[in-house]
């Protein structure tokens, strides 16, 4: 009997999983068709019919990747980028979010609006004046001029001081009269209880930082300084002007830009989806 | 210990004790701004200096970052705006953009949440997969798209060939690559869309769907009639942000087709990019930088106020 409905249940949802194979297919084609490209002989001009499945698999483009290519100062880079503004992110925005959310101060109140009435100036105003900021400070091609600016985000203070407001004040007070300074409340008591929220921020910091292209397309400007981002784009930007682009290659390369994302993807999903849903829930 | 525990609680104090309580308010009041000084010392550094600076960019004639004392040009980088054709050419294309790539990235994705919303086995693997696009940088998403879709060897085409639909140039068509761009987009967005609608179709009462049913309602009308109304705050948060997000359009453009062909795809952005730093008009580029700020000002100001008149004031 109850094999019976379990049956008539699964059959019931064909039509579902019918949509969803579909809508998979067409969302994970294109990154098969990234993989299996780049196990393509370097140079490799393309088939028709198109060949998603190669005969052979050749490992070329990886090893060409980080021998012609300078791509492992790429990824240096990046990695050195991402992870000081990650750091930085998270140290900046949680002492100011627990600032404003559980210390009392004048003026408190228009500072924090002033946070977030910046986050509607949109990037692009402020851009060029940035730049020739960055540019005064001698900051070009430097990872200064690379991590400074972003290493702190409007939009993180908001969300964290959402996640200290909902800690119920005795926590503060208990501690306090056990003779606890304001910064061992906030390290001990206060930091470990927001660790999702911190998880949050420092999450789509990583994914922010470790994606962006406009500011190091801007700073970036050397070689050696470039990150994995713009070293791809330049691969991609300079070749097709002049010759045929190197397609296998630049797959290579596009497969391991995305390498970090995904890893980071899978460990911290639910902390992708609540920064998401909390966002939307803002508005 | 316990007037400690009742000045904690803030309880009244017996006056002797005043002074203690004020001088720890006052130490408390250090430790705030300490706090907050890291964090605001960077806004004021490199977002309200670089706002201001901006402005006044844009009421000069800068030509070059190592040039510091600019000619000051009073409003005649705005005036000579309103007749620089190009830019007015690369703001109908974003609007262009926006009105195609925000309706079509919102019922894509609003359709995706309905159908992972079902409560059925491995759902959350189809949830991850859908999501995978948007993890994923714009530079490989131009790299893999450029290639599945160019004309006579990209697996679109022949998958029409194969469909028997017409053969397409795509990106290297004036009246195709923008439509190419949006779909893109939509592959690449669709899957962040999809978690906040199904936040919102979370928050939808169960009994309230059932009641319908019972009502004689079939799963479309309740659909249309029930879950769509109730999502209202989440279409509105969408369409706004999307909007913007619309309008501020520039990595699709930079990565894929550099504008073209024939500047069917500049868009605004990347417009004020060129200007700034392949042609270094820095006080120009910034003076349209401002316009399109109040431009997407204006275009946000608008929507919220259809919204109110529409009596749907409770929900901005």
């Amino acid at each position: 009997m109850s094999r019976r409905k379990t049956l008539l249940g699964a059959l019931r949802a064909l039509p579902t999983y019918v949509i969803l194979a579909g809508v998979g297919a067409f969302m994970l084609v294109p990154f098969l068709w990234m993989v299996t490209t780049s196990l393509k002989p370097s140079g490799t001009t393309f088939s028709y019919p198109p060949d998603l499945i190669p005969d052979t698999f050749d490992f070329g483009n990886y090893v060409n990747l980080f021998t012609l290519a300078p791509f492992g100062t790429y990824v240096l880079n990046s990695v050195v980028v991402t992870t000081l503004t990650v750091v930085g992110q998270v140290a900046f925005c949680a002492t100011a979010a627990y600032g404003f959310a559980r210390l009392s101060f004048a003026g408190s109140k228009s500072i924090f609006v002033l946070f977030l009435a910046t986050m509607m100036i949109p990037f692009q105003v402020t851009m060029i004046p940035l730049f020739l900021i960055v540019f005064k400070l001698g900051w070009v091609n430097t990872y200064q001029g690379l991590i400074v600016p972003g290493i702190s985000s409007a939009f993180a203070i908001f969300l964290l001081r959402q996640a200290f407001l909902t800690i119920p004040r005795d926590y503060q007070d208990a501690a306090r009269i056990d003779g606890a300074g304001e910064f061992t409340v906030f390290f001990r008591i206060f930091l470990p209880l927001v660790k999702p929220a911190l998880a949050t921020v420092a999450v789509f910091a990583f994914m922010g930082t470790w994606n962006d292209l406009l500011w190091p397309l801007l700073i970036g400007r050397d070689e050696n300084m470039r990150t994995v981002e713009l070293g791809l784009a330049y691969f991609n930007v300079t070749s097709s002007a002049y010759e045929q682009p190197n397609w296998p290659l630049m797959m290579a390369a596009s497969v391991v830009s995305l390498l970090p994302v995904v890893v980071v993807y899978l460990f911290a999903q639910r902390y992708f989806v609540a920064g998401i849903s909390l966002s939307g829930v803002k508005g | 210990m316990t007037s400690a525990v009742e000045a904690a609680a803030g309880l009244d104090v017996p006056s002797g004790q005043r002074p203690a309580r004020r001088r720890r308010r006052r130490r408390n009041e250090r430790v705030g701004y300490l706090f907050i000084l890291p964090a605001t010392a960077h806004l004021v550094l490199f977002a309200l200096v670089p706002i201001l600076f901006s402005l006044y960019l844009s009421f000069h004639e800068w030509t070059s970052p190592s040039f510091l004392d600019a000619p000051f040009v009073g409003l005649d980088n705005y005036v000579s705006l309103f007749s620089d054709d190009p830019f007015w050419h690369a703001m109908y294309n974003t609007a262009y953009y926006t009105v195609l790539s925000v309706p079509i990235g919102m019922a894509v994705s609003l359709a995706l949440a309905v159908v992972v919303n079902q409560k059925l086995r491995g759902v959350n693997v189809f949830r991850a997969v859908f999501f995978m696009p948007v993890i994923t940088s714009w530079v490989a998403v131009s790299v893999i798209w450029i290639t599945l879709l160019s004309p006579d060897a990209g697996l679109v085409n022949y998958l029409f060939r194969l469909l028997h639909l017409p053969q397409q140039n795509w990106l290297d068509d004036p009246h195709a690559a923008m439509f190419a761009i949006v779909l893109i987009n939509t592959w690449k967005t669709a899957g962040f869309s999809m978690v906040i609608w199904l936040a919102g179709l979370q928050a939808v009462p169960r009994e309230l769907l059932e009641a319908a049913s019972i009502d004689g309602a079939g799963k479309w009308r309740q659909f249309w009639n029930v879950t769509l109304p109730l999502l209202a705050p989440t279409t509105i948060f969408l369409v706004i942000t999307g909007v913007i997000g619309g309008f501020q359009v520039f990595t699709p453009m930079y990565v894929i087709t550099e504008g073209g062909p024939l500047g069917a795809t500049d868009v605004a952005v990347y417009h004020i990019y060129q200007r700034a730093f392949e042609e270094f008009s820095m006080g120009y580029a910034s003076a349209q930088a401002w316009v399109l700020f109040a431009v997407i000002f204006v275009v946000t100001l608008l929507q919220l106020w259809f919204i109110r008149r529409r009596g749907e004031s409770n929900l901005i």
